[in-house]
């Protein structure tokens, strides 16, 4: 078993001009961080970065330390352990077997013996997690590839939370996933995960602790969120519950009136 | 020169690996070209041309593609030799999963992907268990989990190689991999040096052109299915 990760850092490196990045920003465990900048300023770079955990031999030459230090070599090439879990865009389940096949399937791998009540306790965690975050619920005996899209990613953003070993989550872009992103994130930063995600979304960016900013292929800024930008994610996220509301109404083949806000307010009070 | 051989199922995405490898090993300021061994048809040749590789095609066509291969490989290293390359990769596609191309001390690399399903590590022979390096390609379309348990399986089959990840659209892990090609050890002659595995024993009729199906028509080496003895109907 590999130690356990206390923190990462990130050394800035230069961006695709050449400018130098001055940057040295070490994470914790539970600290989430909004990667934002336009489409080709380099934050698929940067992710790569940190799953490579680039010692300056990438093109950023930017250097990623785990626990102050620069790795060795059998953190950084495999061998077992995965120190970085991925959830990117497009993915999809391709695995012939239920939910708590695939589930079994994951934990075995990770040699845990949990015996039969162990396993099924943990299948209930991982589904009941990931039911959280989806209005569709999943049974743990529907095939993989049966499940809804939003029903795939809030499997694995709970599985990954719950039972991947790996201590740091990139996410690439969560936003068209149709789940609840607030409880995803909640999730993996209560399970003490260090979460890095790109993003285009200005909810997610403000919700994340920090921010790091790319442009044209460097690091120019890392912002921490203030007390503005809460009570402005307080006003937008009321909106996109605004939203959300509607969409239901909507779905559920109602006519609509009045303000939207409304309606996030109706879909508070009777939803749950 | 040094010889890599590079093999996996159509379609696992070698090409594009190398394609990403290749430019990185140029950027070293290392010259590497490419034999490509398929079956029937393959236009990668066009891609690696494109890119302005050295670049042959190789098709085994009525051959063995495994056979093909190892009556062949060794003028192809002096082709590569005769243009000074550093490295000649040499791809191979079309296999069976009964034999590999890897030659002893030629960096051997086994290409496969996430989408091939959990169960194929372990359908698969000596290509998977005898390489030195495992690419895993296409991770970007699978949940984590998923690759976690394919890599998984992977190591069971292949206790000893060293696993990457590889994206051949963006390139990711290509570094690592351009380490590990870059390091591998030079031959300078492959006249009398040994396959990993060897070939299957298969001299029978249909080696030679037969294709009428039936006892008479089988001669050589062949080899009966196990089939359980079917109880009789019983008669009242």
């Amino acid at each position: 078993m590999m130690e356990d990760i206390q923190s990462i850092t990130i050394l800035g490196g230069h961006s695709k001009s050449g400018e130098a990045e001055d940057v040295a920003l070490r994470l914790v465990p539970g600290d989430l961080v909004a990667v934002v900048g336009p489409t080709g300023s380099g934050k698929s770079r940067l992710l790569a970065d940190i799953e490579y955990i680039a010692q300056r031999d990438t093109p950023s030459g930017r250097c990623i330390l785990i626990n102050d230090q620069p790795p060795a070599p059998e953190i950084r090439f495999d061998m077992g352990r995965k120190l970085i879990a991925q959830l990117s865009q497009n993915m999809n389940f391709v695995m012939d077997a239920t939910v708590a096949e695939f589930i079994a399937m994951h934990a075995e791998c990770r040699d845990t013996n949990l015996g039969e009540t162990g396993l099924e306790e943990l299948i209930n965690s991982v589904v009941t997690q990931a039911n959280r975050l989806t209005g569709e619920p999943i049974v743990p005996d529907t095939p993989l590839t049966a499940l809804s899209g939003g029903q795939s990613r809030s499997l694995m953003i709970a599985d990954t939370a719950i039972l991947s070993d790996s201590p740091i989550v990139l996410i690439d872009e969560i936003e068209n996933a149709g789940i609840d992103r607030r409880q995803a994130l909640d999730i993996l930063v209560q399970n003490q995960k260090i979460v890095l995600m790109a993003t285009h979304d200005p909810i997610l960016a403000l919700l994340a602790h920090s921010r790091i900013v790319l442009k044209s292929g460097g690091i120019a800024d890392v912002l921490e969120s203030d007390q503005d930008e809460t009570a402005l994610l307080e006003e937008l996220q009321k909106a996109d519950a605004a939203i959300l509301a509607v969409r239901e109404k909507l779905r559920k083949g109602e006519r609509l009136s009045g303000s939207a806000f409304r309606y996030a307010e109706f879909l508070a009070a009777d939803s749950i | 020169m040094k010889l890599i051989t590079v093999a996996g199922p159509p379609s696992s995405g070698k090409t594009s690996m190398l394609l990403r490898v290749i430019d990185w090993l140029k950027e070293q300021g290392l010259k590497a070209g490419v034999v490509k061994f398929d079956c029937v048809a393959s236009k990668d040749d066009e891609r690696y041309r494109a890119k302005g590789v050295p670049v042959l095609l190789g098709l085994a066509g009525n051959l063995c593609p495994d056979h093909y291969f190892v009556t062949n490989i060794e003028a192809c290293a002096r082709w590569g030799q005769s243009l000074e390359l550093d490295i000649l990769i040499s791809e191979s596609a079309g296999l069976c999963n009964r034999c590999s191309p890897f030659i002893r001390h030629a960096l051997a690399v086994c290409v496969i992907d996430n989408l091939s399903g959990v169960n194929t590590p372990t359908k698969m022979g000596p290509l998977l268990k005898q390489a030195d390096i495992v690419a895993i390609t296409k991770g970007d379309i699978v949940s984590q989990a998923e690759r976690e348990v394919f890599q998984y399986q992977v190591r069971k089959v292949n206790a000893r190689a060293e696993i990457l990840h590889i994206n051949g659209l963006t390139g990711q892990g290509k570094e690592r991999l351009g380490v590990l090609l870059a390091q591998a050890e030079d031959i300078d002659d492959l006249d009398g040096r040994k396959l990993r595995f060897s070939m299957p024993a298969a001299v029978c009729s249909y080696c030679l052109g037969e294709t009428r199906i039936g006892h008479d028509y089988q001669m050589g080496n062949v080899k009966s299915i196990a089939i359980p003895d079917v109880p009789r109907p019983e008669v009242s």
